[in-house]
């Protein structure tokens, strides 16, 4: 393992000022641009930073759930008498009890009821939960809940459960929400269809019947678990007629939303605090248990924390497994001439997020390519097994494994390099990639020659194989976006915005961007955060969209507040002139400088108040196009195979940060690094297994095993900053990007080295093994 | 507490952080539900629970422990230190200083452990390679960072003499 660092310059000088207008060249105003520290530093090395678990309020009662062993069943009665009765019980909650909650929510497709409602769809679904005065009590009590289950037919395989007669898992749609992230209806093919959608242009059996090449194959990718090592966690009060919780979650705002829906509350009477979060990767977007957090509140009219274990975790939220059956034609010097496709994904029991990972699948499967004629559908399937739903990458690691295999296998039959056939296919700079969408805003041909150059590209070791690959996400989610800035009279600055820092380094990154605009000190600037009673709007965290969307808000709420101040210090301090000059962190009159704190104190008469500049952004201006920005992915791998065992050794690294601008590229680099090891570890072992009688057979990290400290090869993470995306000074997003191609680029070198093509991830050494002597035998 | 338990509370005494610290607790009380729950210590982390990830590593007598899965009479005259005792009147520690130099962690929700781990590793021994940091570390998962920059700051506290 060997990292490199501050090889960013050399990097740089190759690129910057290559493209773009000249403002959005001129150097950022420090602290934007600096790998300044974490702003959360010493907070996370002195134990001081509080996650959910550490918070308490007076009266906090605990809850535990009672979960269904059957992975379809009809609930035929719950007898919860002797649990009630167990002392230290404050109250014993099934759906039941909550005549007056609206049960089911969900921001695309509205399906999941937050306690199983007369029917369980997997195993592991909460049927009953109990809350006591102290944990152990809890789950003492669990024991003594009597339910009576109906077994039902079941479907873990999302093949089976698009059979004619195979079980449903809901026999009526669930209502379509606004918030689903597209806009087109979801299409229900089968009623174990939770969502279909399409990708099509251009005459797909044309380019096949002109066709030099066609490769065809079906790649699988695994169902996954992201592990945020903090468990969801959330605590739940009711006061003061309105409802509290403290959540782990990604997207305060669309959890807020959603228990107001349930609890019949007005948004401004329902509050979600966000406090530190223990990783989320995706896996905290959107709602999880907090409606089910605040209903036990409800009934126990004390204030409730549910805090899961890893295992009921597991159960609550997991990757959407991937089928991806596919065939590209090309014509004799490489182009590609159309690409057919079919993306099935095991969704599990309810939608949650996974019909905007379906669009995104069949969105992203065409990669950063020019392709005259596409056609891809994308299924997400209901079984009975975990609800999947946003992991990092969303779609885009699922058809990218399949894509980018498929260039490599063409590259092999057309007697062309592999990268020449990319270079011959890629979307130039400013070219969309479909129509009506926006204009590709990265030079991937650059990242290539940028990664060839690290890897050494051609000169891989004797028994040794290399691979390099890409990838092109349509990512920022919705510019809907707000943002605060205050400035104080002493001239420090109250950031307040709605984006939550989950790890990704958003409260540093944020902060430099408000710092720079506002042109004071980086420690003078304080950040606010995801409280939704405190501070406004943001749609989600997610999609790598804070750094380019809220950054813009960010900007736009500075110089809203910059010219509030210049106005008041034009009418204060000259009222008869000479005219206000705007200067770095204050104004200018005359000979005299004054910072913006003295402007605030002139214009109010004494040494307080404040300027309260606000930032809005809509899908309009820069931000009119979708997607807001593309995320692009470039990894380069170096690997050798042992015959013997079918262990895969992934040796070296190269990740390509194309984020436009890195605002902290410590903090860039840093995203690529976990995420390129993320992808590693679901290429090469992680994997959720499901036996045929519904279990989850390995849902637990002993049997779930995530990369540790042996497993990272030698990494060099460089960034690429051409200051091409729509974001502040030409940022776009990071952080997915690393992990996307990682499968296909393990595979691909993996053929290099050893002459096998796996389709099939993660790439065990059982399957690498049987793969090698089914070559021997041929 | 309900009346149906009747638990046999058992004695705990310990220093935790170099402090004396005298409880009644319950036999069944791992040392992570004492030090989060009795003492307020909560940089102590508990993930996996069951010994997997490291999250919850405290120091006992020096050896880095599980807490979620050591019964805290295990401590019993016995020093425990968790990552509240690093800094000694707020001034980091030269591990502590090596991690936010080197962006060490992301969510911070292995930091305590890994702190720990490392802290008792640089103890033991002044000159590390990559190799020595990675075995002793293994125990111990980041799902955010990567690991590299969590070897980069060991071995940087280890240059600069920790
Ligand atoms: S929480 Fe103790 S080892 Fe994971
Ligand atoms: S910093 Fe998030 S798990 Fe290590």
């Amino acid at each position: 393992m060997n990292a490199s660092r501050h090889r960013r310059d050399e990097t740089l000088e190759t690129l910057r000022g290559r493209d773009g207008d000249a403002a959005r060249r001129s150097p950022p105003p420090a602290p934007i641009g600096l790998p300044v520290a974490r702003a959360d530093g010493r907070a996370k090395v002195t134990g001081e930073a509080r996650y959910v678990a550490d918070l308490t309020l007076p009266g906090l009662c605990h809850a535990r759930l009672l979960r269904s062993p059957y992975a379809h069943a009809r609930v035929v009665s719950i007898d919860t008498t002797a649990a009630a009765a167990h002392p230290g019980v404050v109250a014993v909650v099934t759906a039941a009890d909550l005549p007056d909650v609206h049960l089911v929510y969900g921001h695309a497709v509205a399906d999941h009821p937050l306690i199983a409602d007369g029917k369980v769809r997997y195993a592991g679904e909460p049927v009953a939960g109990v809350v006591a005065e102290d944990l152990a009590t809890a789950t003492e009590a669990l024991a003594l809940i009597e339910v009576t289950y109906e077994p039902l037919p079941h479907v873990v395989d999302a093949a089976a459960a698009l059979a004619p007669e195979a079980p449903v898992l809901h026999a009526k749609a669930g209502e379509q929400r606004p918030h689903r992230g597209f806009e087109e209806d979801i299409a229900r093919a089968h009623p174990n269809v939770c969502s279909r959608s399409v990708q099509a242009w251009g005459d797909i059996e044309e380019a096949f019947g002109r066709a030099a090449v066609v490769v065809e194959g079906t790649y699988r990718y695994p169902m996954a678990y992201a592990y945020a090592m903090e468990p969801y966690t959330a605590m739940a009060s009711f006061e003061a007629g309105g409802l509290t919780v403290w959540t782990s979650a990604q997207h305060p705002y669309m959890v807020r939303d959603d228990l107001a829906r349930c609890f019949g509350l007005p948004l401004s009477a329902v509050r979600v605090v966000v406090p530190y979060v223990g990783g989320g990767y995706g896996s905290k977007s959107y709602t999880k248990i907090e409606p089910l957090t605040a209903a036990l509140a409800l009934r126990a009219r004390r204030p409730v924390r549910l805090a899961l274990s890893v295992e009921e975790a597991i159960l609550t939220t997991r990757g959407d497994a991937a089928t991806v059956s596919v065939r590209t034609a090309f014509d004799a010097e490489g182009r590609i001439l159309g690409r057919d496709a079919r993306i099935v994904l095991n969704s599990g029991a309810y939608a949650e997020n996974s019909p905007l990972v379906a669009r995104k699948a069949a969105n992203r499967l065409g990669g950063p390519y020019r392709i005259p004629a596409l056609r891809v559908e994308s299924l997400a399937v209901y079984t009975n097994t975990a609800p999947a739903s946003s992991f990092r990458g969303f779609g885009a690691p699922q058809a990218t494994f399949a894509g980018e295999s498929q260039m490599d296998e063409a590259a092999a039959r057309l007697g062309l390099d592999a990268l020449e056939l990319r270079r011959r296919n890629l979307l130039s700079p400013g070219e969309p990639p479909w129509a009506k969408a926006r204009g590709f805003d990265a030079d991937l041909a650059a990242d290539l020659d940028l990664a060839a150059r690290e890897l050494g590209w051609g000169a891989a070791a004797p028994g040794h194989g290399q691979a390099i690959c890409v990838s092109m996400s349509d990512a920022g989610s919705e510019p809907i976006t707000t943002a605060i800035v205050r400035v104080h009279h002493d001239g420090s600055v109250t950031l307040m915005c709605g984006s939550t820092e989950i790890g990704q380094g958003s409260a540093t990154v944020l902060a430099q961007i408000a710092a720079g605009e506002m042109g004071v000190d980086l420690a003078r600037v304080h950040f606010l955060n995801s409280d939704t009673a405190a501070v406004s709007y943001d749609r989600s965290t997610g999609a790598s969209r804070t750094t380019t969307l809220m950054g813009l808000a960010i900007q736009a709420a500075a110089r809203d507040a910059r010219a509030q101040l210049c106005g008041w210090a034009q009418e204060t301090l000259a009222p008869d002139g000479p005219a206000v000059v705007e200067e770095r962190g204050g104004v200018r009159i005359g000979d005299r400088v004054h910072d913006w704190g003295a402007v605030v104190r002139a214009w109010f008469g004494t040494a307080s108040g404040e300027v309260v500049g606000r930032g809005y952004l809509r899908r309009s201006g820069a931000t009119a196009e979708m997607p807001p920005f593309y995320e692009l992915g470039c990894v380069g791998i170096d690997v050798s195979v042992d015959e013997e065992t079918g262990v895969i050794r992934v040796d070296r690294m190269v990740t390509i940060g194309d984020v436009g601008c890195a605002i902290n590229p410590r903090l860039a680099e840093a995203q690529d690094v976990g995420a390129a090891i993320m992808g590693l570890g679901m290429a090469m072992r992680e994997e959720l297994l499901y036996d045929e009688a519904g279990n989850l057979l390995n849902g637990n990290l002993f049997d779930y095993r995530v990369p540790r400290f042996s497993d990272v090869p030698e990494m060099r993470p460089l960034l690429a900053e051409r200051r091409d995306g729509v974001g502040p000074y030409g940022a776009k997003g990071g952080g997915e990007g690393a992990l996307n191609p990682v499968a296909a680029a393990i595979a691909n070198a993996v053929e290099r080295a050893a002459g096998i093509r796996l389709r099939e991830a993660p790439f065990t050494p059982e399957r690498v093994w049987r793969a090698l002597r089914e070559r021997d035998s041929r | 507490m309900p009346e149906s338990r009747t638990i046999q509370l058992v004695d705990l005494a310990c220093t935790v952080n170099g402090r004396n610290v005298a409880l009644r607790i319950e036999p069944r009380e791992t040392l992570a539900d004492v030090l989060r729950e009795r003492l307020g210590l909560t940089g102590t982390k508990v993930s996996c629970d069951a010994q997997v990830c490291g999250a919850c590593t405290v120091l006992l007598d020096g050896q880095p422990v599980s807490s979620c899965t050591l019964l805290a009479v295990e401590a019993s005259g016995r020093a425990v230190r968790t990552v509240e005792g690093l800094a000694r009147d707020g001034s980091l520690t030269p591990l502590q200083e090596a991690f936010i130099e080197h962006a060490a962690f992301q969510c911070g929700f292995c930091t305590s452990g890994m702190l720990m781990a490392a802290t008792a590793l640089l103890e033991e021994q002044r000159h590390l390679s990559r190799e020595d940091v990675v075995h002793a570390l293994e125990g111990n998962v980041c799902r955010c960072t990567g690991y590299v920059p969590i070897v980069d700051a060991v071995l940087a506290a280890a240059e600069a003499g920790q």
